[in-house]
């Protein structure tokens, strides 16, 4: 390390643009090529599940195929699926860059979709038209997300509590609130089977998409998955946010204010989870049930951390895991399998997927030889 | 077995208990770096050996090797004369090699006594404390030192608990002490004292002691041979009474060039630009760390904080950088209330230099370029209307400091964790001294560099007070602040108890209230 004295060689000032940007395509492979990895070998594993179940792994995977991908018809039922899948893996790939695990999205996404249905019984009675109807139902459903993860972040800036433990449990909290009120002093009395809320009618769902079967959801998760992108990676405030999360000691002495960011993230989270109950209510279910506890919240964690909290990876991959979610009931009737056959295999993936964080930097083509001054 | 019936007839029979150890040809290679290679030295018995090298030398790989934590890829160690196969730091034991770490390894909780007992190998099931307190008497009677016995560790001084540590050797029966850095955690006289005693055992042939140090002062009044390393391999060495302290650091840099130290300009007093006013601040544990620390610092001058680690220092570096909050007291900074955020440290033109930047002053996975932005990123060029990142500026920016200050890097692109711990460290500064600096914040810069690095380090930080800056400098390298400072604080018990300019003060004054006097 006698590295101050000696004469500077050429090029030690650093190499041109393009090896900057060889260096940044490399890493990004990288990122794409491990959890792809984990895929396949999560795949290899739950093949062997099946074959113990004497089951055929190849008709399971055509399934899958035909029963999410296959025909239009699958295609757009994925994507219906999908939608919520995007909102809550964002809100828990946010949170993720300034270093929380946050698994509290159901709970979000269930009071957001509560709040909305709940906001709109008198507008509804009040005869407002539907697009401020909506407009409104969406708001107060992603601000009543944003509230609910918000405190998740502000418990753990003021007062240190583990964020992971305590928004899982605000889930359940949040579950019993909605059945509270659904079961309690919002529930519709006219319909006797089901405890839910007044249903909104159909004048006041939400539409789908010209020319599809999906519903608005879709286009909004995507919007707002690049919209988050590039706040993330092209803002001074992503910026303060990734260092933050990379090292709140060194982001502090940068003055950085390393709570606030920690409790914006967090709302920022929640209000993606609550606008996944919004469009659950407003374009599926048309009314609050316990329906909307169907496990999004669970299935975005897996989807945010297969994508590496990436907020534009988060897109394929949850349209990758719709198709799952949607070719479940095809698999049940065919293969006749349990219902739970597809949370074996979501489980698996996630287990697979966090062994193989220990594969990163030790694949010598996605590295950058570092100069050898390096004791 | 119990200690008396082990270490009696040995006292009787072998006057001699001190154990001669070789090494031939010791080679260790991690992956395409090669950290020890060929090294051969013969330490004699009863002697007090030091080894000397800078960090990255291979010091701690050859000890490392000898007690069995790595096995070597080539070479013997001979024992005795007899060569002996070490797999495991178990092995080392048995042969009665023992080490004394650069930190602790007591029981913070338990006693000297029950940390002596556990300690053993044999310890029993269940303890008959009567008999082994009389046994440990009759040990600490053959021994040149006591420790109390009945005290919790935790309320030990550090000269005490490193005696402790020693004693716990000699204890298990090792008669082969290997030291590495044993001096880091004391005051001069304790480490004086530690020293002496070892120095003492030796000659009378009661042990051999190998010590890993970069201080000479240590190597040339205590030791009786030394083995220097340079990159892996041995350098040279011999009698510490043949050699002179400008041989032994030319055997440890070689041919590198140093940079000379900045010149300290001769200044005029300058206005006070930092005030610290009766600050009180809390540990994380909650207890009291910072108890009413006064002081003042002017322009121009660079105030060193001397102190034994781990009394306040630490927490008064976070408290003015903004990671850790006052619990009582007022931080002045140019005659105002200074609250630490990012528009303040912005405005006042306030940088820091904490110790170990890798951990405190990077993000290790940002690029080399990103890290360098951290105080930049938030204004023009590299953002536009406040909140747009222009990574193009950035790049450039980065470029351009990486040539002026010389960090070695593959690329902009490439992670700050990839650099090594000099560049690192070059590139913080970098970001940090760049602009025009009013106040510096530093603490123990050099800890863990070269020499080449430290020299550069340190003109750095000379030339920001030539130019008018107020600069802290937070050291537990004495040596480092005699050579920095304008003037001396101390800091023991978490309050400053001293204060002095470096012309009418010395280092046993300066001691003498490290140790809380």
């Amino acid at each position: 390390m006698t590295d101050v004295a000696e004469p500077l060689r050429a090029g030690a000032i650093g190499p041109s643009h393009w090896d900057d940007l060889s260096i940044r395509v490399r890493r990004s492979a990288e990122f794409v090529a491990i959890p792809l990895f984990a895929l396949v070998v999560s795949a290899l594993l739950f093949s062997v599940f099946l074959f113990a179940l004497g089951k055929s792994p190849l008709d399971f995977y055509s399934l899958v195929y035909r029963g999410g991908f296959g025909t239009a018809f699958s295609l757009q039922n994925t994507f219906q699926r999908s939608a919520p899948l995007i909102l809550t893996a964002l809100a828990v790939a946010v949170p993720a860059r300034i270093g929380l695990v946050i698994i509290g999205g159901e709970g979000a996404l269930v009071l957001g979709g509560f709040a909305s249905a709940a906001i709109a019984i008198p507008l509804v009675l009040g005869k407002l038209p539907p697009i401020p109807t909506l407009l409104i139902m969406a708001v107060v459903g992603s601000f009543v997300g944003a509230v609910w993860i918000g405190i998740v972040g502000y418990l753990r800036y003021a007062r240190g509590v583990n964020e992971t433990i305590s928004s899982l449990l605000m889930t359940y909290i949040g579950i019993a609130i909605m059945n509270f009120f659904v079961e309690g002093s919002l529930r519709d009395l006219t319909n006797p089977n089901k405890p839910s809320t007044m249903p909104i009618g159909d004048a006041y769902m939400i539409g789908k998409i010209p020319g599809t079967d999906v519903h608005w959801g879709l286009a909004v998760g995507i919007v707002l998955a690049i919209l988050l992108h590039i706040l993330l990676t092209r803002t001074t405030f992503g910026f303060a946010v990734r260092v933050s999360g990379g090292n709140p000691r060194a982001a502090l002495a940068q003055g950085l204010p390393v709570g606030k960011l920690i409790v914006i993230c967090c709302m920022i989270a929640g209000a993606c989870a609550g606008l996944a109950g919004f469009f659950e209510v407003a374009a599926i279910q048309g009314r609050a049930n316990a329906s909307l506890a169907a496990g999004y919240g669970f299935t975005g964690i897996l989807v945010a951390f297969l994508a590496r909290h990436n907020p534009v990876a988060i897109i394929p991959v949850a349209i990758l895991f719709g198709g799952i979610v949607a070719s479940g009931g095809l698999i049940q009737r065919r293969m006749d399998l349990p219902d739970a056959t597809v949370l074996v295999l979501q489980g698996l993936t996630f287990v697979v997927l966090l062994m193989s964080e220990t594969l990163y930097g030790r694949f010598k083509i996605f590295q950058v030889k570092a100069a050898a001054d390096r004791t | 077995m119990s200690v008396a019936q082990a270490s009696a007839p040995a006292a009787a029979v072998a006057p001699m208990r001190a154990l001669s150890i070789e090494t031939i040809g010791m080679t260790k290679i991690f992956g395409s770096l090669v950290a020890l290679e060929d090294v051969s030295i013969k330490v004699e018995p009863g002697t007090f050996h030091a080894l000397l090298g800078e960090n990255g030398a291979g010091k701690s790989t050859l000890v490392k090797c000898i007690m069995g934590f790595y096995s070597a890829d080539k070479g013997q160690v001979l024992l005795n004369g007899q060569e002996v196969p070490i797999h495991n730091p178990r092995d080392a034991r048995a042969h009665g090699i023992g080490m004394v770490y650069q930190h602790f390894t007591l029981v913070p909780s338990l006693t000297g006594a029950e940390n002596l007992v556990i300690s053993r190998a044999d310890a029993p099931a269940i303890i008959d404390w009567k008999k082994e307190m009389a046994s440990l008497e009759t040990f600490l009677q053959r021994m040149p030192f006591r420790v109390p016995l009945d005290v919790p560790v935790s309320a030990m001084a550090a000269g005490e608990k490193q005696k402790l540590e020693i004693l716990k050797l000699l204890y298990l029966d090792q008669h082969l002490l290997i030291l590495d850095e044993p001096t880091s955690v004391l005051t001069p006289d304790e480490a004086d004292e530690m020293l002496g005693l070892l120095r003492g055992m030796a000659k009378r042939k009661d042990i051999t002691v190998i010590m890993i140090t970069h201080k000479f002062r240590e190597v040339t009044s205590f030791c009786d041979s030394v083995s220097v390393l340079r990159r892996g391999r041995l350098i040279g060495g011999g009698k510490v009474s043949d050699l002179s302290t400008e041989q032994m650091a030319r055997m440890m840099i070689g041919d590198t060039q140093i940079r000379e130290g900045a010149v300290r300009a001769a200044r005029p007093p300058g206005e006070t630009v930092m005030e610290l006013a009766a600050l009180y601040a809390d540990d994380d544990e909650g207890l009291p760390a910072l108890e009413q620390v006064n002081l003042k610092v002017h322009a121009g001058e660079i105030v060193g904080i001397a102190g034994v680690s781990g009394n306040g220092q630490s927490e008064l570096v976070e408290v003015l950088s903004g990671q850790r909050e006052l619990t009582d007291g007022r931080i002045l900074i140019k005659q105002k209330p200074f609250e630490p955020k990012r528009d303040s440290f912005y405005r006042l033109k306030i940088f820091g230099l904490p110790e170990e930047p890798l951990k405190n002053a990077t993000v290790p996975r940002m690029t080399v370029a990103e890290n360098m932005a951290f105080r930049t990123f938030d204004k023009p060029p590299a953002a536009k209307l406040g909140w747009w990142l222009s990574p193009g500026p950035m790049r450039a920016k980065a470029r351009e400091l990486i040539a002026r200050y010389r960090v070695k890097t593959p690329s902009p692109e490439t992670a700050i964790s990839d650099l090594s711990g000099g560049n690192v460290q070059r590139a913080v500064l970098a970001r940090e001294l760049s602009g025009d600096v009013d106040v510096l914040i530093v603490a123990n810069p050099c800890f863990g560099l070269d020499f080449a690095s430290v020299a550069e380090i340190r003109a750095q930080i000379m030339e920001q007070r030539n130019h008018g800056a107020a600069v802290l400098l937070v050291s537990e390298d004495l040596d480092e602040i005699l050579e920095l400072a304008d003037r001396i604080a101390v800091m023991s018990g978490g309050t400053i108890n001293y204060v002095a300019p470096v012309g009418e003060t010395d280092r046993a004054t300066i001691g003498k209230h490290m140790a809380g006097h």
